[in-house]
Formats: C-alpha cells, structure tokens, sequence
C-alpha cells in the first residue's frame, strides 16, 4: 500500500482530483474542470491550432537556444582561461545577469522595430549571461594535471579538447542547458506576448483578452508535457551519458 | 639512441606577493646515457620535479639547454607524474591508446597489459581502480609509446611496500625487454639504489649537482635486501653528506 502511495501517478492523480473538485466547489469560469480543459485541449490539436503556435514557439526557442549556448561556451572558455579580461569583464556579466527580462526585450523591439531577429535577439541576450558564468566556472576548475599530462603526451590540440577538456565542461554545459530551457521557454512567451503575432505567447495572449481560462490551461498543459519530453528523452539520458565513469 | 644533454644554468620563480623570487635550479648538469637508468635522488623540495617539468617541455622558462646528441631529433619522452594522471571518462584501454603516436598498431599494448596483469581490466574506468592498478596502468602508457626517454617522478610513493616492489619488478622486467633512457626521481635512497644503474645526488635549492655514484650490484642480486643494503651503508660512510639530504 505505501509504495503505491509513492507512486508518481498517485500523485499525479490526487492532482487531478482536486482540482475536480475544486472546480465543482466553485463552479466558476475561471476554474474549469480539467476534463473541460482536456477536451479543449483535444479540440485545439485537431484544429491544428496549437501543433502550429507551438512548432513556431518551439522553432524560436531552438534558434535561441543554440545560439545562445554556443556563444555562451565560447565566451565563458575563453573568460575561464584568460584572468585578466575575466577580471575586465566580470562587472559586464553582473550588469547583464540582473537586467530584468523584461527591460531587454522592450529595448530590443524598440531598437530593432518588432522582427523576428528582435525577438531572437532579446532571448538570447537574457540567456547568455547565464550560459557564460556557468561555463566560466567549467573553464576555470580544468584540471591542470591532465592538461599538463596531455601536453607531456603531445595530444595537440583537437585531441586535449575533445579527450581532456569537453568532459569536463559536459556537466556544466548540461547544467546550462537544463537551467536555459527552463528559461528561455518563460522568456520567449513575454517575447511573443509583446510583439509577435503568433505562437503560444501570442495565443495565451488573445485567450487572455477574451478570459479564455480554458484555453490558456489548455496550452499550459501542451507545454509543460513538451518540456518534460525534452528534458526526459533528451537532457537526462545526456546526463546519464556524460556520468557514466563515475564511481 | 643517443645522449641526452641536461644543462640548465639558472631556473627561477619570479617573486610573488608574500614570498621572494624562489631560485630552483641553478648550473645543474647531467648527462644521460643511452639506455642509462638514472635515479635522481635529493630532499624533498630540492626542485626535481620542476626538472623533469623542464624536460618534458612542460615549462620553458629558464635559462639553459636539453638537447639530445647525435641525430639531434628531440627525444620522445614518455612521463609518469607521482599520481596517476589518467582520464577519468576514459577506460583503461582508451587512455592508453590515446597517449599512442598515430600510426603504432596497439600489440605492444597488449602485452604490456598482460605482463602488467591488467588485461582484464582494459575495459574499467580508472575510478574503480585501486592505487596500485591505476599506477600500473599510468607505467603502461608510458612505455606503450616506446619512449628514447622515460620520465618518472616519484612513481611509487604511497604504495604500501609489496605492492611497490612488485610493479618496481614489472618496471624493470619491461624496461629490460626494450631498454631506453629512464631518469627516475626519488628521495628513496633503497628504491634507487634497487634500480638505477648510476644515482644521482641533488642538493637543497637553488638545485645543484652534489655526486655521483654508480651502481655495481649486478640485476640479478638486487632482489636480495641484505646487498642494497650493504651499498647504501658503505654509501653513507662514504659520503657522510649525502646521509645530509636524506
């Protein structure tokens, strides 16, 4: 009985009853019940409606994400090697890591009108900082042993990046990345909530104005599942991959 | 093979804050002959593994020259650091085979496994390794690389002393099939004088040249105790400062 009650569909199942009967208490629009939702839910996917809004939020997110976790390597390699410059641009990182989301993509919809490469933009720049600092910190715990053992050995350079250096800076990359898509997903609907005309954030957006409770649980539902997919088929096994010689 | 020229004239650690410029080694020189087992012996913090840094080309701030003479090709040196120094995330055997130079077919591995008793452990991480094993392992990559000269700092400390003079036998067992250079540091005066054809005395820093000895005991008797033993004490009456050093 009480592994059952440890079971993660219990608890998922005691979710979904109170909401039921929250619902039923209050018998208010801005409370439907979940089968209401799911039914909404179905009805948006056979529309096509929300597999369209979705694949356009989850394009942006990829673009960005890329683009932000490539950059952000580079940046925090070469900060975590190089003292001086770190020690130059460390203030630059704090000013960036505590401008508010919010502030950088009003800036970059005022700067470069209400593009596409705007919103990018405005993504990316909330998501490097963060990427730098955690891969710094990678770059700056390399272990000088082996470095030094691979120079004693001549592995050159393609041979101590690959063999010496990146397995070390995998957990932090996969670290960022874990943290990233959490955040990037949340940023990228203000983004498109403030000056796109479609994706989620533009759909939760016009739910919204119509006070479409419904609708946006509806989508919320889509989402979470998506980000748990991604998490669970391909972030963890990632990690998994990475920890595989560890005691 | 040929001789390998060490003459370092000066090598220093430039002052940092709270402590003065250190002066390591200072007109420092040895020669090392082709397929000499030289053992370094010296005080701890006598700079002998800023030495070896030095020839390995690990660091290259100092004054001086190594060369080799003859075809005057730079040796290819194989290093074998005090700890094990191998990829965690990489098996036994992927260590190995990543130290080899392009183009040398993985036989030798092989066998030197098999001497090293290791052969069924090429497939494990080197975190489930003991000690030992993984000391086994580091000696492996070092002389799968064929080395003309072989570096060892203070291979064996930490070992408990079975184990140490086994792999010391493995050592010599292996170096005996295909001899090189080897230039092994130590502040063991037994363990140097239970390998190395010639011991070589360093001083306290700045690191000089105290004394040289040669080892006469043939391989074969060197197993016995009581002969080390009677070198070591006719060494240190001999020379009464080297019992100074250690």
């Amino acid at each position: 009985m009480r592994s059952a009650l440890q079971h993660p569909i219990f608890s998922s199942l005691l979710f979904l009853a109170l909401w039921q009967s929250l619902a039923l208490l209050l018998v208010s629009p801005a409370l439907p019940t979940p089968c209401v939702v799911f039914h909404a839910l179905y009805g948006e996917i056979v529309s096509g409606r929300l597999p369209y809004h979705l694949g356009i939020t989850l394009a942006r997110l990829l673009v960005s994400f890329v683009l932000a976790m490539g950059l952000g390597t580079l940046a925090g390699i070469f900060l975590g090697q190089h003292e001086k410059l770190d020690r130059f641009f460390d203030n630059w990182l704090v000013i960036f890591l505590n401008v508010p989301a919010l502030v950088t993509i009003i800036l970059c919809y005022v700067w470069f009108g209400l593009t596409e490469a705007a919103a990018i933009t405005a993504v990316v720049a909330n998501k490097l900082p963060n990427v730098v600092v955690t891969v710094r910190e990678g770059a700056r715990a390399l272990d000088r042993d082996l470095l030094e053992m691979a120079q004693a050995y001549r592995f050159g350079r393609w041979k101590t990046l690959r063999h010496v250096i990146w397995p070390q800076l995998f957990p932090y990359l996969i670290g960022a990345s874990r943290t990233g898509i959490a955040l990037i997903w949340k940023i990228i609907l203000v983004v498109e909530l403030l000056g796109r005309s479609n994706g989620m954030g533009y759909q939760l957006h016009l739910f919204f104005q119509m006070f479409n409770v419904t609708g946006i649980l509806a989508y919320t539902i889509a989402f979470v599942t998506v980000i748990q997919l991604i998490e669970a088929l391909l972030l963890k096994p990632l990690d998994r991959h990475a920890k595989r010689w560890r005691r | 093979m040929s001789r390998i020229l060490i003459d370092i004239r000066n090598k220093a650690y430039p002052a940092r804050h709270g402590s003065g410029e250190h002066r390591a080694i200072e007109n420092l020189h040895i020669e090392l002959g082709a397929g000499e087992f030289v053992c370094l012996v010296g005080p701890s913090g006598c700079g002998k593994t800023t030495l070896l840094n030095l020839i390995a080309g690990l660091d290259r701030q100092f004054e001086g020259t190594i060369k080799t003479d003859g075809k005057a090709k730079t040796p290819r040196i194989a290093y074998m650091f005090q700890n094990p120094r191998l990829l965690p995330w990489r098996t036994v055997r992927e260590n190995i085979d990543l130290a080899l130079p392009g183009g040398q077919d993985g036989k030798a591995v092989d066998h030197l496994l098999e001497v090293m008793g290791l052969s069924q452990s090429q497939g494990q991480y080197p975190e489930r390794l003991s000690l030992g094993m993984s000391r086994r392992v580091a000696l492996v990559r070092a002389f799968a690389i064929q080395p003309t000269l072989l570096l060892m700092d203070e291979p064996f400390v930490s070992l408990d002393a079975p184990t140490a003079r086994r792999v010391r036998q493995l050592l010599i067992r292996v170096w005996l099939e295909r001899p090189h250079t080897v230039m092994f540091v130590t502040h063991d005066l037994r363990e140097a004088i239970t390998l190395a054809d010639r011991l070589v005395f360093l001083s306290a820093p700045p690191t000089t040249l105290l004394h040289e000895v040669a080892v006469d005991i043939p391989r074969h008797a060197r197993e016995d105790e009581a002969e080390v033993e009677a070198f070591r004490n006719r060494l240190i009456s001999g020379h009464p400062e080297i019992s100074a050093l250690l």
